[in-house]
């Protein structure tokens, strides 16, 4: 994950600049008009987060029952270490009912396992049926880079382009036309399709059941026309009872799109009656730990809170600027710095948790009250303690501690050091190009320094005044 | 070892796990399960007259359309009324449990039956309905499939005024009273279904109906 060279490849990539500044504006007012909308929005706040930790912090209990209930209701219950096991567990039930097609409602579980290429390479078609992500997977599968918007990065032009070119009918720009067209392509999948596979907002407790946060109706075709469901979720993702979920549910859509409801919201539980109309016969959970239990009870343990609304990337000014691909996996933004190091490895990700300025707007919109900053503080002294930053910065921190360990040669080194950057500024108060960094300067101006240094002036100011 | 018992296995370390701090958490759980506790709930005022309202106001910021008759034989006149008023067919797939009303009376040809991808108009009752946010709760059985409040283009639900709650919380306790269980399926409908994808301009019509239409029957 080449994130240092993902940011310049995005920040000079001007259809996608465009596109994100489009974007930007839209949830972070939709959000907060349906905050406003709410009585008690701090109090709703505390309780979810109160929610949330009362089971991550007996989560293995809660597990035990949410399954007990599940399987009363006549759902099987799997489990998935990682996800490569996902993959194969999906692939194992497909071949059992004779799967040939797939339809997906989002999954982010299902991006994390790379769940579609193993699903080709066993002969089943995977159809994503989410308006987003099946522009992203008809265009050559691109990874999305918004969790709740997967396409934002996409402009109404690329997409006239894409579907023009993918489904051979004229080129038109007209949004609706565009979606009644997907409507119309995906509307025979559902029909046609075995197997249909979500991810889950919420699991809960007291009835076994999933919940399924949708507005396209997507969510609800894929749960309903075919005659096999796999949800495939996080095992965190587990609440207590119903009325957890109505608290939750005041919070989900109006930080994610700023709705105070999403059009469907659907709790399934078991499978159908055989006097039944619809629904599918059988029900399978995939409970999938990828890294989850290994951060229950660490110092990270709050991030397991996540409600997934992506609160946190539509206000941060590091993934306005730069979007979410530039962040190398399946979870962009503050939350994915967060994230993608816990579940992919400290040393695979050792740009993400620096890419951020600690200005803590994450962490006053998260709804579930996570301390996206402090999380990622603890993520850099956690590099620093296994050694994992890069040797120059080591040996430059390691040198400037001993200097600030001696005062005298400190206050040299102040004053030498103001005195240059002075003289660097000539007869301006900004530096354009600093020698030692150019980098730093590639974008901005270094302020110069007044010419004394601090010591030197609070020396000055002594001597000055008298003391009493 | 199962994944299973890794995994779980796993979290029980992190957790320092023991039979005493387990008896103990596993009465946290059976009390939390009992006492279903709710959390903060906007103040919303019970009157019947102000729940429905209320929620008139709030679907119709979902973007559903409203009708309000006084009585249910009155309704397949309003839906008819409706159905010429928009231009869209007059024959609709129906759920079983509203084959007494006299649809043929309206001038309607109405089955009865789960719904097919031809249907173009789906007519729906609802289970209940919350006023906090304009949202109908439609709980699933072989007198009320899913799919016809899903696949038809036009969804109609009609929706008795004593039926509407203020909040979930009270959705969910009508229904542990009535139900005992939850159904198959609880799908709570807020306006017809909708996409942002592109460019984050709202369309409405995605997968499920174009429009949702609410017949309220005072009674
Ligand atoms: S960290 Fe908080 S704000 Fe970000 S996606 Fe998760 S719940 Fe939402």
């Amino acid at each position: 994950m080449h994130f240092k060279a993902n940011v310049h490849a995005k920040l000079s990539d001007v259809v996608l600049q465009g596109n994100l500044k489009n974007a930007k504006g839209k949830f972070v007012t939709r959000r907060a008009e349906a905050i406003r909308d709410l009585d008690d929005f701090e109090g709703t706040r505390d309780a979810a987060a109160a929610i949330r930790n009362k089971v991550i912090d007996n989560m293995d209990l809660w597990l035990e029952t949410f399954e007990r209930k599940a399987l009363d209701t006549g759902a099987k219950v799997l489990w998935a270490k990682d996800g490569v096991e996902v993959c194969r567990l999906v692939i194992e039930i497909a071949k059992r009912h004779g799967v040939t097609k797939v339809t997906k409602s989002k999954s982010m579980l299902s991006e994390e396992a790379g769940l579609n290429h193993a699903l080709e390479a066993a002969g089943i078609q995977p159809v994503e049926t989410d308006l987003g992500e099946y522009i992203l997977q008809v265009d050559n599968n691109e990874p999305p880079s918004h969790i709740i918007a997967p396409a934002v990065h996409k402009s109404l032009d690329e997409v006239a382009d894409l579907f023009h070119k993918v489904h051979g009918t004229p080129r038109k720009t007209d949004i609706p036309a565009l979606t009644r067209e997907a409507r119309e392509v995906l509307r025979a999948h559902f029909l046609s399709a075995e197997m249909g596979l979500s991810g889950g907002n919420f699991l809960v407790a007291e009835t076994g059941s999933v919940a399924l946060v949708t507005n396209e109706g997507n969510g609800r075709m894929v749960t309903t026309m075919p005659k096999v469901h796999v949800v495939i979720t996080g095992i965190e993702k587990v609440i207590p009872t119903l009325e957890d979920l109505s608290t939750l549910m005041r919070l989900l859509p109006r930080s994610a799109t700023g709705q105070s409801i999403s059009n469907y919201f659907s709790i399934l539980t078991g499978v159908k009656k055989p006097e039944e109309h619809d629904g599918p016969e059988h029900l399978y959970f995939v409970l999938v730990d990828s890294g989850r239990a290994d951060v229950v009870g660490s110092d990270f343990h709050a991030m397991l809170r996540c409600i997934r609304c992506g609160a946190c990337m539509n206000h941060c000014p590091v993934y306005q600027t730069i979007g979410g691909h530039a962040y190398g996996w399946v979870y962009p933004g503050p939350m994915g710095s967060v994230l993608t190091p816990l579940y992919a490895g400290l040393e695979n990700s050792i740009d993400l948790p620096h890419a951020a300025t600690l200005c803590n707007q994450c962490g006053i919109v998260c709804p579930v009250k996570i301390p996206l900053p402090d999380l990622l503080r603890k993520l850099r002294e956690k590099q620093t303690e296994h050694g994992l930053r890069p040797l120059t910065e080591r040996i430059g921190l390691r040198l400037w501690a001993w200097v600030a360990q001696h005062p005298k040669l400190y206050a040299l080194g102040a004053r030498v050091g103001a005195r240059y950057l002075k003289w660097l500024a000539g007869d301006t108060d900004r530096i354009r190009l600093l020698p030692t960094a150019p980098e730093w300067t590639l974008g901005r101006d270094f302020p110069a320094p007044q010419g004394k240094t601090f010591r030197e002036l609070y020396a000055a100011r002594r001597s000055a005044t008298p003391r009493t | 070892m199962s994944s299973r018992d890794d995994i779980l296995g796993r979290v029980r370390a992190s957790l320092h796990r023991n039979a005493g701090n387990a008896a103990a958490a596993r009465e946290e759980i059976v009390a939390a399960l009992g006492s279903r506790t709710q959390g903060p709930k906007p103040a919303i005022d019970a009157d019947p007259h102000a729940l429905l309202e209320r929620f008139r106001l709030k679907s119709e910021t979902q973007s559903s359309t409203v009708d309000i008759v006084a009585q249910e034989s009155e309704v397949p006149a309003a839906v008819a009324r409706y159905l010429a008023a928009m231009n869209l067919p007059k024959s609709a797939v129906a759920w079983a449990s509203l084959a007494a009303l006299d649809w043929g009376g309206a001038g309607l040809q109405v089955e009865t039956r789960g719904a097919r991808d031809a249907d173009l108009v789906g007519i729906t009752g609802c289970f209940c309905a919350v006023a906090e946010t304009g949202t109908l709760m439609m709980c699933s059985s072989p007198d009320t499939p899913a799919a016809v409040s899903l696949l038809p283009e036009t969804h109609i639900a009609i929706v008795r005024a004593s039926r509407i709650l203020p909040c979930m919380e009270d959705a969910w306790n009508l229904a542990r009273q009535e139900l005992g269980s939850l159904p198959r399926a609880v799908n709570f409908i807020s306006g017809p279904s909708r996409t942002g994808d592109i460019e984050q301009t709202i369309v409405l019509g995605a997968h499920g109906p174009y429009r949702v239409h609410l017949v309220i029957v005072e009674d």
